[in-house]
């Protein structure tokens, strides 16, 4: 019953998948709420992260569900249109399929840039309207004022799935993990949700018998050290395991800041400037720690988007945990 | 309007809905730095120097763009807030190399002001762009990328202006403002850039490295002429109040650096007004090359040049203020000073940028001299006064040289939108009908809305004319025409700069609509005060047409007059940083 879909969403409890966790059913409740005779939704298959696999996982196994999930948001909120917004690799091996699938649907494809940042939300609102995908300030949030300043919903791949799921009865409280690093069982798993990060390397087979700490929430989330993974993944659901006997914690930073410096949208200060003189800071001999935890703060609490926000928790934790204090390690 | 209430440093205040942060602390008296903002640009969000902290978020909140709502508790300058503006603002300086001497904004610079205010040290990190080269816009403006700070504000000004000559360039740390390569886009030098940078990363060419040259040719008589508009802006260089009339104290300054004579564009404007008059009655009467377009303003004739050629026929032939006062110097008041013309110097002081192109159009010569041989902006004069020590605030008010220096008050309010068309008005009405106006103030065309339009009734004939300031907007009007060709125009008054001349690219910083009017204010007191207030009836207009212009018809005509092409596209060069 498609026009109870939003009580059904409240019961399950679903939260957003593509990374803020936002409670699927609020943001249903406050689309819908908004007036205007033309919606937009956006099915967002970005999944520009290189940690995460899960976008592709689900496209290839669940796509008539994930189509099933937008046709119930199409129902459900009148006068909408909806785009599958796909990186280019996935637009390249399921385009034909999506459109087979919609057909007589009001379903457009649409082409992500290779901007990693093209997948943030309000970028991808820029992107569609042909403009330069960069963030743009919220509020207003998308679900008030998104594409040609429609309201427009934004949930990812993953989120459609399990709509579809929860309207089907057939929601089991789960959600998709993908595990990689020094570990033997790699891949994308469905596992029940908030599940503690030790409890997932058990289930699947892949907790160290070595030392080692954890990358959970994507290459800009937080760093864990064994005694701090009794906790549930936060934001993107994925886990990556670094063996602690050959990984250099300082060429690791330098790798997620050359990352972060070309990916970054430039538009504010903290984060353009911040990570780069962030990655400046890390190819030196010695660390200035005044001049990181400076950074790390406008990072975290000063950057436009999420973006420069979770670089500089990410990094902070590398360095608190792993490199500060540490002698024995070498820059290179 | 909802009312709510909410703290700021502990501060109850009550206000309407609606506004941002940085609004309501500024109507009660608290001060939230703001850089990266313009008021005539839209809120980006980017410098994040007026982060704030709000109690119950989890992260510090721009004051520029966040709405203000009920029961909000909002620390500006705790801690939290003091470290990651200090931290921010040393980003920004990381980026920015410092050249203050040379700066356009010298002695007001943001920068620096909030540099010391929040004790940032400016140097913490190394300079990164030190070796990012200069754009030089075909020898007219330039931009010195190595000073950006990247808050795009020049491209938002640009794209406004119609223009969109200034682009992004990649992402992260690699980017870059760069001109744009389109190549159906070129600059128009209105100089909004300057106006708009924080940084000072833009300049005019001569800005400051050659404002000395002018009066270092010893065995010339330079000649200075000063436009309408700068007599209620120098002022502000000086710390004097917007808009004050200082046209007297300009005389002085002027002859203390050591020009010889001094006159006032003003006067030319009046020979503009009625040479003008006469084209546009002849317009009417044949129906032909309607509607009639401005031309005082150097940028607006470049744009219709580059980008709408098919419009060309449609500018005034006459030729600008400027240009009128540098040709009659050299041929009319040569002969009567029994000077040789070619010892003469012409040096304008203009509010804008594209006047120092305008005087390098070949077509603009009075036998075979340039008729300005040398343009300074409102800025550079300023500099070279500051330069030479001369304290512009004590100077005895002086007379500007005969002849030129009594005008209109027609010719005064040239330099802000609308005065063109009101003096056109007032010397075309009393022309065409042979009857004088009751009421010569135009208020309708006045002020700095975008668009404004009249209906006029010249005796039997009603005619519509349009008084467009910002090119941007001027840019949507020649399509609109070009759409519905239906709708007549008479006249068309274009200005580039928002307000006119008064906010064009060679003024002072900073500029606001606030400061624009009271610039525009100073200028209609002074129409107001002025016995004399039609172009036409200016003794010295009259005494120059029958006198000279009228016995020496060819000449006149290359005083008066001028020609338009299509433009190239005027070249790049880049000039190394060391």
């Amino acid at each position: 019953m498609p026009s109870d879909i939003i009580t059904q969403l409240k019961q399950s409890n679903l939260s957003g998948r593509g990374g803020a966790g936002f409670s699927t059913a609020l943001k249903w409740e406050i689309f819908k709420a908004t007036p205007s005779n033309l919606k937009y939704i956006v099915c967002n298959a970005s999944e520009g992260d290189p940690q995460l696999s899960k976008d592709g996982y689900i496209l290839k196994h669940h796509l008539k569900d994930v189509i099933h999930g937008m046709k119930i948001a199409l129902n459900c909120f009148p006068g909408s249109r909806a785009y599958f917004y796909l990186k280019n690799d996935y637009y390249k091996k399921y385009s034909g399929q999506i459109k087979k699938l919609t057909e007589n649907l009001p379903i457009a494809l649409f082409k992500k840039p290779s901007d990693y940042l093209a997948g943030e939300e309000t970028a991808i609102l820029e992107a569609i309207e042909g403009k330069k995908p960069e963030p743009r300030p919220k509020p207003p949030y998308p679900s008030e004022k998104g594409i040609f300043e429609k309201p427009t919903l934004i949930n990812n791949v993953e989120t459609f799935y399990f709509v579809s799921q929860i309207a089907k009865n057939q929601y089991y409280n789960e959600r998709f993990y993908c595990l990689s690093g020094d570990i033997k069982n790699k891949g994308v798993f469905k596992l029940k949700d908030k599940l503690t990060i030790r409890e997932i390397l058990k289930e699947t087979k892949n907790l160290p018998q070595y030392e080692f700490f954890v990358q959970s929430g994507g290459t800009l989330g937080e760093f864990l050290l064994e005694n701090e993974i009794d906790q549930p993944v936060s934001g993107l659901g994925s886990i990556v395991v670094y063996d602690k006997r050959i990984t250099n914690p300082v060429l690791l930073a330098q790798k997620i800041l050359k990352f972060v410096i070309y990916q970054n949208c430039d538009k504010c200060t903290p984060c353009r400037e911040g990570t780069y003189r962030l990655s400046e800071e890390f190819l030196k001999k010695k660390f200035d720690k005044n001049i990181l935890t400076d950074l790390f703060s406008v990072l975290e609490d000063t950057t436009l988007c999420p973006l420069g926000m979770i670089a500089g928790s990410s990094i902070s934790s590398l360095y608190f945990k792993l490199i500060n204090g540490k002698n024995n390690l070498k820059n290179k | 309007m909802a009312k709510i209430t909410l703290k700021i440093n502990n501060i109850k205040i009550e206000t309407d809905s609606g506004k941002t942060i940085a609004q309501v602390a500024k109507e009660n008296g608290i001060y939230i730095p703001l850089l990266c903002s313009h008021p005539d640009l839209k809120i980006k969000p980017n410098c994040r120097v007026c982060s704030v902290e709000i109690r119950n978020q989890k992260r510090l909140t721009p004051a520029c763009s966040t709405i203000a709502t009920d029961g909000m508790e909002i620390l500006t300058a705790s801690p939290r807030v003091k470290k990651a503006r200090k931290t921010n603002l040393e980003l920004i300086f990381a980026q920015h190399k410092e050249e203050c001497s040379d700066c356009v904004w010298l002695s007001n610079c943001q920068l620096l002001k909030l540099a010391e205010e929040n004790k940032a040290t400016i140097n913490r990190f190394n300079d990164r762009k030190t070796d990012y080269p200069i754009y030089s816009f075909n020898g007219v403006i330039e931009f010195d990328s190595s000073k950006c700070i990247d808050c795009r504000n020049c491209v938002e000004v640009c794209k406004n202006q119609g223009v969109g000559y200034l682009e992004v360039y990649k992402r992260g740390h690699e980017m870059k403002i760069l001109p744009t390569e389109k190549k159906h886009i070129d600059c128009i030098y209105c100089g909004q850039c300057i106006n708009h940078c924080p940084a000072g990363a833009f300049e005019a060419i001569g800005e400051f490295e050659t404002i000395e040259r002018p009066l270092q040719e010893k065995d010339k008589i330079v000649v200075a002429q000063f436009a309408p508009s700068i007599r209620t802006s120098i002022g502000e260089e000086f710390d004097i109040e917007y808009g004050k009339v200082v046209t007297g104290k300009i005389v002085s300054a002027l002859k203390k650096l050591g020009f010889d004579y001094v006159f006032d564009t003003s006067v030319c404007a009046d020979f503009t007004t009625t040479e003008e008059s006469k084209e546009v009655i002849e317009r009417i009467e044949s129906g032909k090359k309607l509607p009639i377009l401005t031309s005082c303003c150097p940028s607006w004739v470049r744009y219709i040049e580059y980008y709408y050629p098919e419009f060309i026929p449609n500018l005034t032939t006459v030729r600008s203020p400027q240009e009128i006062l540098g040709g009659l110097i050299k041929t009319y008041w040569a002969k009567e000073q029994k000077i040789n013309s070619k010892k003469i110097r012409v040096v304008s002081i203009m509010p804008c940028t594209a006047k120092k192109f305008e005087i390098s159009r070949s077509e603009l010569s009075v036998k075979g001299m340039p008729s300005v041989d040398c343009v300074l902006t409102t800025r550079e004069l300023a500099r070279l006064l500051k330069k030479h020590k001369i304290n512009f605030d004590k100077l005895k008010p002086q007379n500007i040289d005969n002849i030129f220096g009594e005008p209109s008050g027609a010719g005064v309010i040239y330099g802000a939108s609308g005065g063109v068309m009101e003096s056109a008005f007032r010397t075309t009405y009393e022309k065409l009908t042979k009857t004088k106006l009751e009421k010569i103030e135009f208020e309708s065309i006045r002020g700095l809305k975008e668009t404004k339009e009249a209906e006029l009734a010249i005796g039997d004939q009603s005619s519509r004319i349009a008084v467009i300031n910002g090119l941007g907007n001027a840019k949507n009007f020649i399509e609109k025409l070009k759409s519905n060709p239906d709708k007549k125009y008479t006249c068309v008054e274009v200005m580039a700069c928002r307000g006119g001349c008064i906010g064009g690219g060679g003024q002072p910083l900073p500029v606001s609509d606030e400061i624009r009017l009271a610039r525009a204010n100073g200028l209609y007191e002074i129409d107001d005060k002025t016995e004399i207030r039609r172009a036409h009836e200016n003794p010295i207009v009259k005494k120059i047409y029958s006198e000279f212009l009228d016995k020496n018809k060819h000449l006149a005509h290359s005083i008066l007059h001028t020609n338009y092409h299509g433009q190239k596209r005027g070249k790049v060069t880049k000039i190394s940083n060391y």
